[in-house]
């Protein structure tokens, strides 16, 4: 069987999910059209031999609605030849796109296959979309559906994590947000957001504070007490599945937790063989992918069980993997995935994360997958971990090897 | 052909005035034969040319239809048709809605007018008419109360009140069972008119007469309806009233009331299909419901058992009414105040005595302190507290016709006031006692006329607990317990007759209840997860804050008085050791601020004690919610069952009703008893076998049981026969 090649990866910065947000004004169908052109265009390949693009989107309704996917190659001038689909893995998604892409190339189905994700959030709200998960009364109460935020202060409550400890994670994430922007450390990875008339909206994450500190974060307000424990009481409901907590400490807020931005990436997958025509050289091999449903209730606590099965499959121990990346959906997340595998936070979220940069929902997979390849080339270190934590109780893991 | 429930008239401009009359009841309700007279009147409206229009009204003052006749809600299931319970129910239900449709796409114009309470079914034909008109009468209610029975509303009313007032404003009624007042009707637009109760059928008629020879239609079948508040699962706020109401609702039935889930989907479902598939699905979802036993049970047992309890199911036969007019209540604490108050609201006079005038006093003022708080009419109130005769004079009980003593839980003082009382009042008067531990029969030996003495247990606080335990003992007679039951159904409450025991039937059953609590405590469950797990099976309070209510000293004592009592020097169990542990950490439950949990001074909630972990740790294996939770319900399971086996109760009804009144055991189970049958007794054997094996002796089941399950039998299946 064929092996799959990264052989590039762009994401546009990422834009405050705000009507006041730099990239309100541009629809996500060109969010998306800007990473597929330049992931084309700066490896100068005919998009004859992309057999397809695959790209995530969480809120696939209205502006990016009808296989956004399909349209934004078009709308990239992309060969018509060129299939597109959308998928949804909800926060994984992108990172689910560039797992089918890698797919494909393995099975021999592509030759050139993209995977990357878009999310205009400003201009398509989460939840735009519906779904039977929490509206179905049926679904809701056998699912025993709560918000994530509810999910993640469970996780704080239930694994001993207090408001300062998930506050000080989140200090340390402004902290190396800002330094790798300084340092530059996104700068091969970063396509400026340009407007009808090609001038640039937005060339860097415009969510980041940097210098936040603890006593900043301390004057926020929990942001899931009011719905967990009155209206409508989600609490009562986790705690129909973890009766052995006596009440949720609700531990996170909008500084702790993921920033609602906007954004777009593409990663470049492909066969040995088609990079050697265009004279491409991997950036790095895929080494192994899995996903995994995890309990939905708490529902965060994918990662942790994802790395292990795509460890396992791969003979691989924790400290095989040099970087380690997980989206900062929220801060306990990470601290249980750290707990859980006993990983160090010196290999975890090395630049940051979602809680300083935000969280583009069907985007931000593709976008850390990137992150981490410029790290390892940086740093010259070899292998990485990408994983996130899913709605509905899920994880989804990529090990990326670089050559 | 029997009498029609609804008359036909005519009048001169070709309206069919339909009075709603069944015959042999106070009340209007929806019979099998009303259903079939619906149908017919449907059918005359729309083939009959010189009908113009209709309009329905009641020919009862007492209001204008109930709701269906829930005592008739016995769905069998079919021998020879083949037919699946639900299906069968399915069949019946949907007759009635194609009746309702049939009236609503008539074309031709309908109205009610509507004088009095319409419920249920009684509600569900006005919605099913275009135009309705309801009387100013104070006492008009409108109301879909279905889901307070574990049913939902089938007649059309989960899918017609959403369309009339939108999703989010009708469910808050569907799901709560509320009732609208006419003016709040008028507001959502559920009627069109409020109106004196003398014009209503003008008015109503006045509307058919101005719409006669137009094409009237329902909203929702006229082109371009447009759902209120707007319907789907991408519409906003159809999307936000789901995620929160959903959660609501499962926060509140902790997700055991089947009935609950199935109105909001037939609300969340239906409100997205048109008219006649929507009633189609509401109709499966009724059917669902009904068919399964935890309606039937709660029906049964709420309903059914309840009303037949309080019109005096367990009264002897050939007594005499034996109505209280004057009442001795001996002691003026808690429950003899509580039970002056009642009494003395139900227009008893009572002679309030206490060792001493100030704390008789005290008692009365129990009375005056509550009915200031419900801000009861002065001059009632006055009525009332007028009636109560506080004294610390024995003399003052001449001419009481029934004595009830509510003194210290202790054998000398018990012995002494009813000593005193009899001097007064002689032994031929009746004499309850309200102990809530102390067997009746050595009680009654003080009375000179034993036959004259018997256990009236209330609960506390006793205005607001509904249930009374009559107890028998030994030698009391059929006119003492005909006296007690009568004086029940004075003061409204629900009684229900056990034969005399330690801890009769109610304290002694929820005893266990805690008891197996505290052993799993003891063993290392963890206090949260058996107090929640408590919780989520519909019990009102875990077992550990329900020991700080009672007080754990009171607990202590207990306890050791009935070690004394028996004799019994066996090793202390581990739920006796905790409360000796918790007695030496000096804490006493809620009255010291300090039990299990901690009851701050600022009030604000209650917690669990942080340190309980470090006495009681959890174990490194704790037993699974599914393990506590089964042995919470079987251990009392069993004690009800050991109560039936040795006659401490005598039918499945009064266990029933004494465990959901009492002690609040899950409602929704239809009570101890219905969840046994429901489960079926082999099941039940096969489960306290398993338990008793892992657990203990006081799992196991009585042989009774055993014998039942062996032939197949039920409880409610066994008294059936009895009483045939």
């Amino acid at each position: 069987m064929a092996e799959a090649f990264i052989y590039d990866a762009v994401r546009t910065p990422r834009g405050k999910g705000r009507k006041d947000g730099s990239l309100h004004e541009i629809p996500p169908i060109e969010l998306a059209t800007q990473v597929l052109k330049a992931v084309r265009d700066r490896n100068r390949i005919d998009t004859a031999d992309v057999d397809d693009v695959i790209m995530g989107c969480v809120s696939p309704v209205g502006e990016q609605g009808a296989d956004i996917a399909r349209v934004a190659a078009l709308n990239a001038d992309y060969a018509l030849t060129t299939a597109g689909v959308q998928v949804n893995r909800f926060c994984a998604s992108g990172l689910e796109a560039v797992n089918m892409a890698a797919a494909k190339v393995v099975a021999g189905e592509a030759e050139f296959a993209i995977g990357g994700g878009v999310e205009s959030m400003s201009r398509v709200p989460m939840g735009s979309d519906g779904g039977a998960w929490a509206l179905d009364p049926a679904v809701a109460f056998k699912t025993y559906f709560v918000p994530q935020g509810v999910g993640a202060d469970l996780i704080a409550t239930k694994y001993g994590f207090s408001r300062d400890d998930v506050d000080a994670y989140s200090v340390e994430s402004q902290r190396r947000a800002a330094r790798a922007w300084q340092e530059k450390r996104f700068a091969r990875s970063i396509i400026p957001v340009t407007d009808v008339i090609g001038e640039v909206v937005l060339d860097h994450d415009e969510h980041m504070r940097p210098g936040t500190d603890m006593q900043a974060l301390a004057a926020l307000q929990p942001a899931f007490a009011a719905i967990g424990e009155q209206m409508p009481g989600f609490d009562a409901i986790a705690l129909l599945r973890y009766p052995e907590i006596e009440r949720i400490h609700h531990v996170h807020h909008a500084g702790n937790s993921s920033g609602i931005v906007d954004g777009a990436a593409a990663v470049l997958v492909g066969n040995r063989e088609i990079g050697q025509k265009y004279g491409l050289k991997p950036r790095a091999r895929i080494k192994g992918m899995a996903s995994i449903g995890s309990e939905p209730a708490i529902m965060l606590t994918g990662p942790g069980q994802v790395t292990r099965k795509l460890l396992k499959r791969l003979g691989m121990g924790v400290n095989d993997i040099d970087i380690y990346e997980l989206n900062e959906a929220f801060a306990a997340v990470v601290l249980r995935m750290m707990q859980e595998l006993d990983i160090d936070h010196d290999r975890m979220n090395v630049n940051g994360g979602a809680i300083a940069m935000g969280h583009p929902l069907g985007a931000t997979g593709a976008m850390i997958l990137g992150t981490v390849l410029d790290e390892l080339e940086r740093t010259g270190k070899g292998t990485a971990l990408v994983t996130l934590c899913v709605g509905a109780g899920m994880g989804t893991a990529t090990v990326i090897e670089r050559i | 052909m029997s009498e029609p429930t609804i008359r036909q008239e005519r009048d001169s401009d070709g309206i069919l005035m339909l009075t709603i009359d069944v015959p042999d009841v106070s009340m209007n309700v929806i019979t099998m034969q009303m259903h079939d007279d619906l149908a017919a009147i449907a059918e005359r409206i729309r083939r009959d040319d010189s009908v113009k229009g209709a309009v329905f009204a009641s020919g009862k003052p007492s209001g204008f239809v109930a709701g269906a006749d829930l005592k008739g809600m016995h769905f069998q299931e079919g021998e020879t048709s083949g037919k699946s319970r639900a299906k069968q129910i399915f069949d019946q239900v949907i007759g009635l809605n194609r009746t309702f449709r049939a009236l609503e796409t008539c074309g031709k114009p309908v109205a009610a007018a509507v004088n009095g309470l319409a419920l249920g079914g009684g509600f569900e034909i006005v919605l099913a008419c275009h135009y309705r008109v309801v009387s100013d009468n104070p006492k008009l209610v409108l109301g879909l109360p279905e889901v307070l029975v574990g049913l939902l509303p089938g007649g059309g009313g989960t899918q017609r009140l959403p369309r009339v007032m939108g999703v989010q404003n009708a469910l808050l009624y569907l799901l709560q069972g509320k009732n609208l007042t006419a003016q709040e009707a008028l507001g959502f637009g559920v009627v069109q008119e409020v109106a004196p109760d003398a014009e209503i059928v003008d008015r109503a008629r006045a509307w058919v007469k101005a719409n006669i020879g137009k094409t009237v239609q329902q909203p929702w079948d006229q082109k371009g309806f447009r759902f209120p508040g707007g319907v789907g699962a991408t519409n906003p706020a159809f999307a936000q009233t789901f995620l929160g109401v959903n959660a609501m609702a499962h926060k509140q039935s902790q997700g055991n009331l089947h009935q609950v889930q199935a109105i909001l989907s037939a609300v969340y479902e239906g409100a997205q299909l048109p008219m006649d598939k929507a009633i189609e699905l509401e109709s499966k979802y009724f059917a669902k419901v009904a068919a399964d036993p935890q309606a039937s049970a709660m029906i049964r047992s709420l309903f059914v058992s309840k009303q037949a309890a309080e019109k005096g199911a367990r009264r002897p036969q050939g007594q005499p009414a034996a109505p209280t007019r004057k009442l001795g209540m001996l002691g003026g604490g808690l429950m003899g105040s509580g039970i002056a108050m009642v009494s003395a609201q139900a227009g008893i006079e009572v002679v309030l005595l206490d060792r001493d005038l100030a704390a008789a006093e005290k008692g009365k003022l129990y009375t005056a302190d509550r009915l200031a708080k419900r801000r009861t009419d002065p001059a009632k109130a006055k009525a009332i507290l007028d009636r109560i005769h506080p004294t610390a004079d024995y003399g003052d009980l001449a001419g009481c016709d029934l004595i009830i003593e509510a003194v210290f839980e202790n054998r000398e003082v018990k012995a002494d006031v009813t000593g005193k009382a009899q001097e007064v009042v002689g032994a031929d008067t009746i004499f309850g006692s309200n102990t809530s531990t102390l067997p009746i029969t050595s009680l009654a030996e003080v009375w000179d006329k034993p036959v004259n003495f018997i256990g009236i247990h209330f609960f506390s606080p006793v205005e607001k607990m509904p249930l009374v335990e009559i107890i028998v003992g030994k030698k009391t007679g059929p006119a003492a317990i005909a006296k007690a039951l009568d004086f029940v159904a004075q003061i409204r409450k629900t009684p229900i007759v056990v034969n005399d025991s330690r801890g009769f039937y109610t304290s002694r059953s929820f005893g266990t209840y805690v008891q197996e609590g505290l052993s799993l405590l003891a063993e290392g469950a963890g206090a949260p997860l058996i107090e929640n797990v408590a919780r989520q099976m519909g019990m009102p309070v875990g077992p550990l804050a329900v020991n700080d209510e009672v007080g754990l000293d009171l607990s202590y004592k207990v306890a050791e008085q009935t070690r004394k009592d028996l004799g019994d020097t066996s090793p202390k169990q581990p739920n006796e050791l905790i409360i000796e542990k918790m007695m030496e950490l000096g804490r006493h439950g809620r009255k010291n601020g300090k039990g299990f949990y901690v009851y701050p001074e600022d009030r604000s909630p209650k917690y669990l004690w942080p340190e309980l972990g470090q006495y009681f740790p959890t174990a490194t294996n704790p037993p699974s919610p599914a393990e506590v939770k089964e042995r919470l319900l079987f251990r009392q399971l069993v004690e009800t069952a050991r109560c039936f086996a040795e006659g401490v109760v005598e039918t499945p009804q009064d266990g029933d009703l004494g465990a959901i009144f009492g002690w609040g055991f899950a409602p929704y189970t239809g009570g101890p008893f219905s969840a046994m049958d429901t489960m079926g007794l082999d099941t039940v054997v096969q489960t306290l076998d398993r338990l008793a094996k892992r657990y203990g002796e006081r799992f196991a089941p009585p042989q009774l049981l055993r014998d039942m399950a062996a032939r197949g039998e039920t409880f409610y299946g066994n008294a059936a026969r009895k009483a045939a």
